[in-house]
């Protein structure tokens, strides 16, 4: 079975939601607490929402430096699969595995609606459970979610093809080209702003479309 | 250190003038506090006599009426923790229990709204961790002036950023509450938030210290001048001026600081290192010191000096009353300190050992080994002064009753019905509220089954059996002005009829007594009527109060606000699967209104957005009514016979109607049988509207036959308008206009 790790720093919040995410898909979850030094050997990573450190200095940006990340970050640049929700997201830019800075809602409040995405990549390792172009509605909850690069980067990303996900209808945060979530040159890194983990049960979610970025990782996990 | 007051120089110097009446004492209590310790006070022991019996800790006005909600009290073995802890803790079944209470921070929320909000917040989860509870999600209860005043462009944002900035830190799902505009508010809004929490039924944690020898740890935040602006009384005097000069006056909370509290303090639960636990809210230090002592062994020596401070100026009877947020006491075995520091570490939270537990029956402090303090705890903690202040009829309640809203022009054309639709549909208290749930997370935890704007909160307990509760938290100012007994019933009464609406037995309830002075007999006489009705309606209903808070002085100039209970009710899903929701998106379905509607105006929010109009009598209570109606919504849920289910409260079947039909997107076409402006917009209690699925309809009409519930079809759920037959129908999305515009337009 595939293991996912979910690390949980001081401030995650998201971090059982993402766990549980990972069992609907299949997938075992395992526990990763920030200031260990070790993987465990777990064959993905999740990096889920929250306030890490209270989001006192810019998100993310203390995170970044948690002894667990000098383990995942050279981890991460040798292929294995990383998605960072939303707090996971502003950690991963922090760290520069991926490109790009998330500001404050333009706003200038905290936003949590059911957001509609279109999916620009379904080749990633965490979306090959998607259709290229399909659109999916699941759950945005940030205060700085604002997506924003220089015109080179956004230029390059937009022409590699590596925009992951972009916001439908409204641009609920003032992202640059309504980017919701981007990917690595590799694919294997994945950084999305809105909530997947809170779309996987009808029950509890507007939807169950979220589940397919955990499907994608657990199936590819056991394919290859 | 020279300079300190102490117990040795109290002894010798019994005539120095002592500034009690400035910290808020009358000299009587000083009086009281002299007899009890046969000498004067230090300046600690009168910093921690002068917060313990003020009216915010000693509930000395509201004593002797609180009484009742024990003594009335329904039998019930739901009841685990029942009221004097922290909050209540109800049986839901399957092993598991859940604690939830209601409180105020009106004040703070009116001085600076964002921290006033935030701390709010901070307060009632720290309550409900102290229970051994994991905190699983919130709801507020909000007050303010009039929709379109200044001041409210002022206050609104400032508390809505301020819940959501904490509950959203901490990662609680706020799943509900109500908002309500009022001239009464205008410089006295009333900010009431409600955290609920879980536990097994075994990790219950009570307040108290045992245990002889016992440490005493105090673990989070730093302590620092914050929230003794409020009684920078002790500026005058013999106090130091110095360290007064930089205080704020309202506390500043640390969300982050509390999130790690919140996983520290359960890791400590689950390893079983807490004897005692309680948490550091109004009166800080002083409220935990004599409170743990007073419930366990009886005595407690502190050494005072060893209190972390932010600011190492302060003074030991300034550390006594800081209120800074994200601190909790704990007791724990001499055994365990070093494993409870190494949790606490584990988590960054600083803890410190300041104290051990005795017997000797006395809370002793030292300050650099000077005894400062040496009271018998439980004269501070319960023995405070209790007052049976004057009551009396306020002289405007019989002309306010006797001014019916009779005289009031109503519309009969069509055209001015169709209008007062989509005036009501339109006014800030009964418009759609999601430009401040947006800025909640209604998400995190992945358990929200339900919220905001649906009839009562529902969050999942078990993944596995589906257990879960339902929460409403409701209050009618308006109501209770014009009849408080009543009013406060109908708060209970439509508390149950929401929770019940999404299918969910009702349990207990909880309460936040929101007054004016209680020094103003009108006001005692108001609190005096609805604590009665609100025990007689608990009692009827079958339902206890588990805990709550009073919040009087709320006053706008020498005004007191309407008096504001709100209520909460909470109530349990064996299987939050069959929970009914309340939208109509069921194309087809029939439309099914359940009660009887009286011609019922008083109060109403008709008057009030139409007029402007506060007189007459409030609805009339029919408990026995509600009960029935929930007895059949309830069943109805249990076998999934409806499709959708709203409750008829402000504004009547009309805005039911109306936010059921946006809420599924689907229209309605309806026949009205009686007058259509009672029918459309009467409030009577005990009503629903039910959209009941093809193949339950016998069924249905059989639930209802048995529980003596009056039902009548009125119409259809489908098209894409709000018809009534013969009268008008106005298109869904010219509904939406009017419903979801007024908020971001008056907030822009």
């Amino acid at each position: 079975m595939a293991r996912v790790g979910v690390i949980t720093f001081p401030g995650s919040l998201d971090d059982r939601d993402a766990a549980r995410a990972v069992r609907i898909a299949g997938g075992e979850p395992v526990e990763l607490w920030h200031a260990d030094t070790s993987l465990q050997g777990v064959d993905a990573v999740v990096l889920p929402g929250g306030f890490s450190y209270g989001d006192y200095l810019r998100a993310g940006a203390i995170a970044r430096f948690a002894p667990l990340m000098e383990e995942l970050i050279p981890a991460a640049k040798a292929g294995l699969p990383v998605l960072g929700i939303c707090n996971g997201f502003q950690v991963l830019a922090e760290a520069h595995l991926l490109p790009g800075a998330l500001m404050p809602n333009a706003e200038g409040h905290f936003v949590c609606r059911d957001q509609r995405l279109r999916v620009e990549n379904a080749a990633t390792a965490w979306t090959s459970e998607y259709a290229q172009g399909q659109e999916i509605v699941v759950p945005l909850k940030n205060m700085d979610g604002r997506f924003t690069a220089s015109a080179e980067t956004v230029e390059e990303l937009e022409s590699s093809g590596r925009v992951v996900a972009r916001y439908m209808d409204v641009n609920p945060n003032g992202s640059l080209n309504d980017i919701a979530g981007v990917t690595n040159e590799a694919g294997n890194v994945v950084g999305l702003m809105p909530h997947p983990e809170h779309a996987v049960e009808s029950l509890t979610g507007p939807t169950t479309d979220g589940l397919g970025f955990f499907t994608s990782i657990v199936k590819g996990l056991i394919n290859a | 250190m020279s300079g300190t007051d102490n117990v040795a120089l109290a002894g010798r110097t019994p005539d120095q003038p002592q500034p009690y009446k400035e910290l808020g004492m009358n000299e009587e209590e000083y009086r009281k506090v002299r007899d009890i310790l046969r000498r004067r006070p230090t300046a600690s022991e009168l910093a921690i006599y002068s917060v313990m019996w003020s009216e915010h800790c000693s509930y000395k006005s509201s004593k002797i009426y609180l009484r009742q909600f024990g003594e009335k009290a329904p039998k019930t073995d739901k009841l685990l923790v029942g009221m004097g802890e922290n909050a209540g803790v109800v049986d839901v079944g399957q092993g598991w229990a859940v604690t939830f209470k209601v409180e105020s921070h009106n004040h703070p929320s009116f001085v600076e709204p964002h921290q006033g909000a935030a701390t709010g917040v901070g307060g009632i989860v720290r309550d409900i961790i102290s229970m051994g509870a994991r905190p699983v999600a919130v709801m507020d209860s909000l007050r303010f002036g009039a929709a379109d005043a200044p001041d409210t462009r002022r206050v609104l944002p400032g508390v809505v950023s301020g819940i959501g900035g904490y509950g959203n830190c901490l990662g609680l799902p706020n799943i509900g509450g109500e908002t309500v505009f009022d001239p009464c508010y205008q410089d006295n809004p009333l900010v009431n938030a409600l955290c609920i929490g879980v536990l097994r039924h075994e990790d219950i944690h009570k307040a108290s210290a045992s245990g002889v020898g016992n440490k005493v740890v105090l673990y989070g935040s730093y302590t620092g001048p914050d929230g003794i602006g409020g009684a920078s009384v002790l500026a005058s005097a013999s106090f130091d001026e110095e360290s007064q000069a930089k205080r704020p006056s309202v506390q500043v909370g640390d969300p982050f600081m509390e999130k790690l509290l919140i996983e520290c303090s359960l890791e400590l639960f689950h390893k079983g290192l807490v004897e005692g636990i309680q948490d550091l809210g109004a009166a800080g230090v002083s409220c935990a010191t004599t409170e743990l002592a007073a419930g366990g062994t009886g005595g407690m020596d502190v050494q005072l000096d060893r209190v972390p401070l932010r600011d190492p100026n302060l003074l030991p009877e300034e550390i006594l009353m800081s209120e800074s947020q994200e601190r909790m006491m704990a007791v724990v075995t001499p055994a365990n300190v070093d494993e409870f520091m190494a949790v606490c570490a584990r988590y960054e939270v600083p803890a410190t050992v300041i104290g051990e537990v005795t017997d000797t029956g006395r809370l002793v402090m030292t300050w650099h080994g000077e005894v400062i303090v040496d009271i018998p705890p439980r004269t501070a903690a319960h023995d405070g002064p209790v007052y049976e202040r004057p009551v009396a009829v306020p002289a405007d309640q019989a002309r306010l009753q006797a001014d019916t809203p009779g005289r009031l022009p109503r519309p009969s054309t069509r055209d001015e019905l169709r209008k007062t639709v989509m005036w009501l549909a339109g006014s800030p208290n009964l418009a759609d509220k999601e430009w401040i749930t947006s800025q909640y997370d209604r998400y995190v935890l992945g358990n929200t089954v339900l919220a905001q704007p649906e009839n009562a909160g529902v969050i999942r307990l078990d993944d596995e059996t589906g257990l879960g509760v339902a929460l409403a938290l409701d209050g009618n100012g308006r109501y209770t002005r014009l009849d408080p007994y009543a009013g406060a019933q109908l708060a209970l009464s439509e508390a149950y009829r929401n929770v019940a609406a999404t299918g969910a037995q009702p349990l207990a309830v909880t309460n936040c007594l929101n007054f004016g002075s209680p020094e103003d007999p009108g006001v005692m006489w108001q609190f005096s009527k609805a604590t009665e009705g609100l025990a007689d309606a608990c009692l009827a209903l079958g339902i206890p109060v588990t805990g709550g808070n009073v919040s009087f002085y709320n006053q706008t100039g020498s005004t007191p606000i309407n008096p504001t209970p709100v209520i909460g009710v909470l109530g349990v899903h064996a299987d939050v699967r069959r929970r009914t929701a309340m939208a109509f998106a069921a194309e087809g379905h029939k439309l099914v209104l359940l009660g009887t509607t009286r011609e019922e105006f008083g109060g109403s929010e008709w008057a009030h957005v139409m007029y402007g109009h506060l007189g007459g009598l409030p609805p009339m209570v029919d408990l026995p009514a509600e009960a029935a109606l929930g007895s059949v919504l309830i069943t109805a849920a249990q076998e999934t016979l409806l499709s959708g289910a709203h409750d008829l409260s402000d504004g009547g079947l009309s805005q039911a109607l109306v936010e059921a039909s946006l809420r599924g997107g689907l229209g309605v076409r309806v026949a009205l049988q009686g007058d259509p402006f009672t029918e459309l917009f009467s409030e009577s209690v005990a009503r629903a509207v039910v959209a009941v699925r093809p193949e339950a309809e016998t069924r249905f009409v059989d639930i209802c036959t048995q529980a003596g519930v009056p039902f009548t079809t009125i119409g259809v759920v489908g098209g894409d308008s709000f018809t009534v037959d013969g009268l008008f129908s106005i298109p869904l999305h010219e509904l939406r206009e009017a419903h979801t515009g007024t908020l971001p337009n008056l907030m822009a």
